[in-house]
């Protein structure tokens, strides 16, 4: 462990958080209006796919963006279909979500470019590359804060930024804002939202107009920020990770980005511990340490963490009755 | 106070009309309301009362009829249009947000704009003026799950007052409330009454109509039979209104004739789950022929007796004999094969199980006698023939047994509890709350079963926190308080004495 790089350990970290952000926090502004969202796993892998033929086809990544969040908003509107206007299960429809993105971008990635389910690798013009902040060159090499400011703070993509800007925005937006009141009223309520005379279906559905472009943003992420192109499943369970980082922060913003911080963390040292020994031990299998967020999640969500009183109304559809 | 002769009414319903499916919910109704009056509407559970309102509320659409307010045609198709008419609604089972605030749920879709900070600090000093105007004292910032039912309601009150309701439209307001809760409820209303305010009480309860209103309307199986000025009307007017026939509000019942000890409790002590003594050193028997009636205000106790003795909860020290035999810690499907039978204070809670079928509920916790099935199998034909016959005996409406539970009233769901336990054949019958929102008809027909039981020659343990149920049906009352039986005393003794024993003033 002599050469255990703190500075590497965390620039890798925030690169490997950022997706779980983006995603925990569109299951937040779902799941606080009401609809389980167990699909923004397959919302994620859609818009990732989309990004890259986008990105790959128009050479823009900002287009890439644009046909991430387009493709992950008319997933979400599919999912609000089938379970706010139909009232279907949520998890039935989020479900069959996480199935189609799975086969369906393989499918489509091959019959356009023959890949075996992957896009062409994508130009770093069409990509979404890290910027680089003043001095960060010059403060490489000036001891820990220098360095903290190059790998840290500075040389990451813009989506990175965004997703910091994302938290404190959905704070404001959910708790400083009437659409926020009454998105967490309805998640809670929906009767008490339907007497003071608010459409349920209407709130429901702009929450997961909300979700679907965060997840977007997620998507866009993995493929055309983190990667340069789409490599068929590459979300990886990712959105699973980001709902478990939802429950662990008991739905709230802050303590969501917390969590996906940590779950982050875990998984930047699991592979930093990659092919290294352990003192004393000798060398640990890597799947001991790539168990850990799983083992984690397992752990805290078995009691460690307190209640974690979800929204009340959650996964039930709203239907009028007495 | 009497309205002005000259002006509008607040409200005109006329000839509302309501189907849901094959139900006829509401029938042809007119109804008109004077300005700055009580209307009460009364009628059993599924008359129609709730619906109708829902109706003057927006909530659902009449399939004809018109509605006037304060003289106005107005077409109310949902509840935003309802709020801009001036009509204000608490809800039977409160429409807040447990988590939220008062001052959010206050201004929930009256934020006035999209961002919150201005809507908040007006909506304070809005309700400030509520409180002073109106007696509405609320704390603001208090979280709703924490406060107590009574001011939960107030919150409603100051919802439908901060949307400028000059019509309340209030449905079965007292049911959660206690009776000091409703007494102060009372005043509020009669202020609001005095300052111009239209109310509609909606209620099943005779006594609050006596109470508190104006005038009187009574709805029976989706129609309005009757519309009375209170002062010249009686409750038992009303009551036969309300069931179609004569009530008997009293049971009529013959002197007991008590023989041997069925139920024995001896030094019985029980604790809660956070260990605190709820049940203390109490003895008491219970006699074949006869009913004992376990009086107290709710909360003193009375709970976890009766769970112990149905097996639901081990008690801390003492025993329990049936017939002389030594059934302490016994679970209740053992005790229930010694013949206890056992309705449960909480039919949500404990008695039913409202997902189900009629006629699966019908033989919960009996399903694996020998009658509803082979081995591992139920005979589904043999539950429900047997659920027939109970629909058929108790009343129970509507008559289907492959109804969900859910879909019952209150009344019959409770029916089909009794009918289990009663149709048992019980030695020992131990009953909680047995008419716990439940309508005045079948009160009456509930009382006369326990009644007919303990004439067949069988014990019956009866808790209450209705006093009249106590003194009515019981040949002995014991009275509990903090845990103690603190008293034993006769059905014909005085409301004040029983009162300030369940006070733990007087012995």
């Amino acid at each position: 462990m002599e050469n255990l790089d703190l500075i590497s350990i965390l620039g890798s970290t925030i690169r490997l958080s950022i997706p779980l952000i983006f995603t925990a926090l569109a299951g937040l502004f779902t799941e606080r209006a009401g609809v389980f969202d167990i699909g923004l796993e397959g919302k994620m892998l859609f818009s990732a796919f989309a990004a890259a033929v986008a990105a790959f086809m128009t050479g823009s990544p900002w287009l890439g963006l644009l046909a991430g969040i387009t493709v992950s908003v008319l997933i979400s509107l599919i999912h609000g279909f089938a379970s706010i206007t139909n009232r279907g299960n949520q998890i039935v429809s989020g479900v069959a979500i996480n199935f189609l993105a799975s086969g369906l971008t393989a499918v489509l990635g091959q019959a356009w470019f023959s890949q075996g389910g992957r896009t062409p690798p994508l130009a770093a013009s069409a990509r979404f590359t890290e910027i680089v902040f003043p001095y960060a060159a010059e403060l490489r090499d000036t001891g820990f804060l220098g360095r903290f400011y190059a790998n840290i703070i500075s040389g990451h993509n813009i989506l990175t930024y965004l997703a910091f800007l994302a938290v404190p925005a959905s704070w404001w937006v959910l708790y400083r804002t009437r659409f926020g009141l009454r998105l967490r009223a309805v998640g809670e309520n929906p009767g008490a939202v339907d007497t003071a005379g608010i459409s349920v279906t209407f709130l429901r559905y702009r929450a997961t107009i909300c979700a679907g472009i965060l997840c977007g943003c997620a998507g866009t992420y993995l493929s055309i920020a983190q990667s340069a192109g789409f490599v068929k499943d590459m979300s990886a369970g990712k959105g699973y990770i980001a709902l478990a980082a939802l429950i662990f922060a008991k739905w709230r913003p802050v303590p969501v980005m917390l969590a996906c911080l940590l779950f982050g963390f875990l998984d930047a040292f699991a592979n930093f511990m990659q092919g290294k020994s352990v003192p004393g031990i000798g060398e640990v299998p890597v799947q001991i340490f790539q168990a850990l967020p799983y083992v984690l999640t397992c752990v805290l969500l078995a009691g460690f963490i307190g209640v974690a009183r979800p929204p009340k109304a959650g996964g039930v559809p709203y239907v009028k009755e007495r | 106070m009497s309205p002005t002769p000259t002006a509008a009414p607040a409200i005109e319903l006329i000839g509302i009309d309501k189907k849901f499916g094959a139900v006829h919910a509401n029938k042809n109704i007119n109804l008109t309301v004077a300005k700055g009056s009580i209307h009460g509407i009364i009628g059993e559970n599924g008359a129609g009362k709730s619906t109708l309102m829902s109706i003057l509320y927006g909530f659902y659409h009449a399939d004809a009829g018109s509605i006037r307010i304060n003289g106005q045609a107005t077409v109310i198709d949902d509840s935003q249009a309802a709020i801009t008419a001036g009509i204000g609604m608490v809800h039977q089972h409160f429409m807040l947000v447990e988590n939220f605030s008062v001052l959010e749920n206050v201004i929930l879709g009256v934020e006035g704009g999209a961002l919150l900070g201005r809507g908040v600090s007006e909506a304070r000093s809005a309700l400030k003026r509520l409180e002073t105007d109106y007696g509405l004292e609320v704390d603001p910032d208090a979280i709703i799950e924490e406060l107590p039912v009574g001011l939960q309601q107030r919150v409603e009150i100051l919802k439908a007052l901060y949307r400028g309701a000059e019509i309340l439209i209030l449905d079965e307001p007292t049911g959660v409330l206690t009776p000091a809760e409703a007494d102060h409820l009372f005043k509020i209303l009669g202020v609001l009454r005095d300052q111009g305010k239209t109310i509609v009480l909606i209620t099943h309860k005779l006594r609050e109509i006596m109470a508190i209103t104006d005038t009187v309307s009574v709805m029976r199986r989706g129609e309005m039979v009757a519309t009375r000025r209170t002062t010249e009307t009686t409750v038992e007017e009303l009551a036969e209104l309300m069931v179609g026939r004569r009530v008997l509000l009293r049971v009529e019942k013959g002197p007991a004739a008590p023989s041997d000890i069925v139920l024995s409790v001896r030094n019985l002590t029980v604790k809660d789950g956070r260990g605190v003594t709820m049940v203390d050193n109490v003895s008491f028997d219970v006699r074949a022929g006869e009913v004992v009636g376990i009086a107290g205000v709710a909360g003193n106790g009375q709970s976890e007796l009766l769970e112990a003795i149905t097996g639901i909860r081990k008690p801390a020290s003492g025993e329990i004999l049936i017939h002389g035999k030594p059934v302490t810690g016994f679970d209740s499907a053992r005790l229930r094969a010694l013949g206890l039978g056992h309705i449960p204070e909480d039919r949500h809670h404990m008695g039913l199980v409202l997902g189900f079928e009629e006629s699966e509920n019908s033989v919960l916790g009996y399903h694996r006698d020998s009658r509803y099935g082979r081995g591992p199998l139920l005979d589904l034909d043999a539950c429900r023939e047997d659920a027939k016959a109970k629909i058929e005996k108790y009343d129970i409406r509507p008559p289907n047994c492959r109804l969900k539970t859910a879909n019952f009233s209150g009344g019959n769901q409770q029916k089909i509890v009794v009918a289990r336990e009663i149709e048992r054949d019980p030695a020992l019958l131990v009953v909680g709350q047995p008419t716990r929102g439940v309508d005045i008809g079948a009160i009456e027909f509930i009382h006369r079963r326990l009644i007919a039981m303990r004439d067949a020659g069988k014990a019956v343990l009866l808790v209450s926190v209705e006093l009249d149920e106590i003194r009515s049906l019981s040949d002995r009352i014991l009275v509990m308080f903090a845990g103690r039986v603190v008293g034993e005393k006769t059905p014909d003794t005085g409301e004040q004495t029983l009162g300030l024993m369940m006070a733990g003033i007087a012995a």
